[in-house]
């Protein structure tokens, strides 16, 4: 890989006694969908979090060859790292349009607008002015996207977008992955459910507890290989 | 952030991106808050012309209800935009009062030293903001309360500030009673106008959405590059000024100035009422509330305890009847006189 757009270096997170994260190594190249995947606890979404600068980590985390462990959360927006939070996190009292507009209070300039948002998720035009806890788990997480995508991030991190949802919906929301690609956005996202995840990776990388037990592209492993990984049922395999 | 503050500039409608795909505008401002534009500016030029129409003590009534209104505004702001629940605004109420003091007797009229007094009051906010926003929810309450205290404590043990009696304020001397008191008036006008106006402003700009996403969720507010911290602490320094401005028409109005009076905690407790009662998180909440415990206070002050019993037995009912407040009631019809969201609006909408 020639210079990684994200890379992360030897990332170490402690929660007080727990350590979460132990020493992990991760890059992400220009225009690719990467998956971390792992079971409940394995340390996906601290590593997310790490990465948009809301947990102080031990390592070096460079973007476009720039180093940003030091930046707050709202540089690393400003330089186009940006991320979907677990669980949403709408800002329930503001409108649909509204929670979209404040993405871009730090977010930089770029081809994706309100506008272009209202284009690919066209439910959102008759019920913009809804406040978003009326709104459906899936509806809530396009509205979360949306946010994202109108600060025209380099690197979308997406955490956890199938939780909670049916599965149709979590389809309907993984099929426009390559439209969020379109221009220079990469996308790190994190999943429980592998399937959908490696489905729309180009390479991946599985934790358990804190530490990386299998990485490589999808289809250079087996489906055990990645269950031993992401379990820790058996030995674990590096690609 | 740059594409919304263009579109928060000049114009009041404005596309909502350069792309211009589908056209859809953002649209600031409703039908109701056009039409009350007239209105507002004459109940505006009838507030100015009233010393020339009404006797002293209308005036002075008047001047108190613009400092419970100016207190009103700046703590619907913290707590209703910011989620900055403060007992303690008397703090800054009294450092603007004892402010003044000080600046009188050093010579300085004491209705130029308001600005000073109010401008103090902000510098003063920032290493208080830096001790109390280490504080969350009711720990954050139960700081700003001490803070007032320790303001007090230390300022009573000022003797050249009149310790514990209080002192009179200086400086007045070459004013009649009559001019004194439409100077007053208007100054405490101007605050007034100056904070509703402030307020407006400040809440329609980037500042304003952020607070409201920080007091939602100030976590996701951070993730999407909100500072959470710079964001509250812009809101606490400007109710600190309005705070210190209306401490110092206070002092003014009643010329002198005693600790008990200014840093007492039922100044805390005004500003929740007219909130509460009002609507909490909107701009016309604290000016309704204002309204009525006005008419309260003027109808039933001469009921003694009666009068507290249903000033408090009102915010119940309110708080149990309509959370949102009297405003509320009007919001559920769509009235807006200062409208501060984003209003998105299709082509096919701004032609009809």
């Amino acid at each position: 890989m020639s210079v990684p757009l994200l890379s992360a270096k030897g990332l170490t997170v402690r929660h007080g006694q727990l350590t979460a994260l132990h020493g992990i190594d991760l890059d992400l190249a220009p225009g690719e969908v990467f998956a971390v995947v792992g079971a409940n606890g394995a340390g996906k979404s601290t590593l997310l979090r790490t990465l948009a600068g809301l947990h102080p980590p031990g390592g070096r985390i460079r973007l476009e060859d720039v180093d940003i462990t030091g930046l707050s959360p709202h540089e690393r927006v400003r330089r186009g790292l940006v991320m979907v939070p677990e669980g949403r996190r709408l800002f329930r009292s503001l409108s649909v349009a509204e929670n979209i507009l404040l993405g871009t209070v730090c977010g930089r300039r770029g081809g994706w607008d309100l506008d272009r948002v209202l284009e690919l998720f066209p439910w959102m035009r008759d019920r913009r002015r809804e406040r978003v806890d009326h709104l459906s788990g899936g509806e809530q997480q396009q509205v979360a996207i949306g946010r994202a995508l109108v600060a025209n991030p380099r690197v979308l991190l997406l955490d956890e977008i199938s939780l909670g949802l049916a599965p149709v919906v979590v389809r309907q929301i993984y099929r426009t992955l390559p439209t969020l690609l379109e221009g220079d956005t990469s996308i790190l996202l994190v999943e429980q459910d592998v399937r959908q995840a490696l489905r729309a990776a180009s390479r991946f990388q599985c934790l358990l507890e804190g530490r990386t037990t299998l990485a490589g592209r999808p289809g250079d492993h087996t489906a055990e290989e990645v269950e031993a990984a992401y379990f820790g049922f058996a030995g674990t395999a590096t690609a | 952030m740059t594409e919304m503050a263009t579109r928060e500039g000049a114009a009041d409608e404005s596309p909502a991106a350069p792309s211009q795909v589908s056209g859809v505008r953002i649209r600031r401002s409703t039908r109701s808050s056009r039409l009350a534009i007239a209105p507002a500016l004459i109940v505006l030029a009838v507030l100015a012309y009233l010393p020339f129409l009404f006797a002293q003590d209308t005036t002075n009534t008047m001047v108190n209800f613009f400092i419970l209104l100016v207190l009103g505004m700046t703590w619907n702001v913290l707590a209703g935009y910011a989620g900055l629940v403060s007992v303690g605004q008397q703090a800054f109420l009294g450092a603007g009062a004892y402010s003044v003091l000080w600046l009188a007797q050093q010579g300085m009229d004491p209705l130029a030293a308001l600005p000073v007094a109010a401008v103090f009051c902000g510098v003063v906010a920032i290493p208080v903001s830096w001790l109390v926003f280490r504080l969350r929810g009711g720990y954050f309450a139960i700081g700003t309360w001490a803070v007032a205290e320790v303001f007090a404590l230390v300022t009573i043990r000022s003797s050249a500030l009149g310790g514990g009696t209080g002192t009179n304020l200086p400086g007045l001397d070459g004013y009649d009673p009559v001019t004194l008191g439409a100077l007053t008036y208007w100054a405490a006008l101007a605050i007034a106008v100056l904070t509703l106006l402030g307020s407006y402003l400040m809440l329609r700009s980037r500042v304003g959405l952020a607070l409201t996403a920080v007091r939602d969720d100030d976590h996701a507010a951070e993730g999407v590059g909100v500072r959470p911290a710079g964001a509250k602490r812009v809101v606490y320094l400007l109710a600190a000024i309005g705070a210190g401005a209306a401490g110092g028409v206070l002092a003014i109005s009643q010329l002198n100035v005693q600790a008990d009076n200014v840093y007492g905690v039922q100044w805390a407790a005004y500003m929740i009422f007219v909130v509460l009662i009002g609507g909490i998180g909107t701009l016309e909440g604290p000016i309704i509330g204002t309204i009525v415990f006005f008419i309260l206070q003027q109808t039933l002050a001469s009921h003694g305890a009666w009068y507290l019993i249903l000033v408090g037995l009102v915010a119940v009912v309110m708080a149990l009847w309509s959370p949102r407040g009297l405003w509320g009631i009007a919001e559920r019809f769509g009235v807006h006189l200062f409208p501060v969201g984003y209003r998105v609006v299709h082509p096919e909408e701004s032609q009809s």
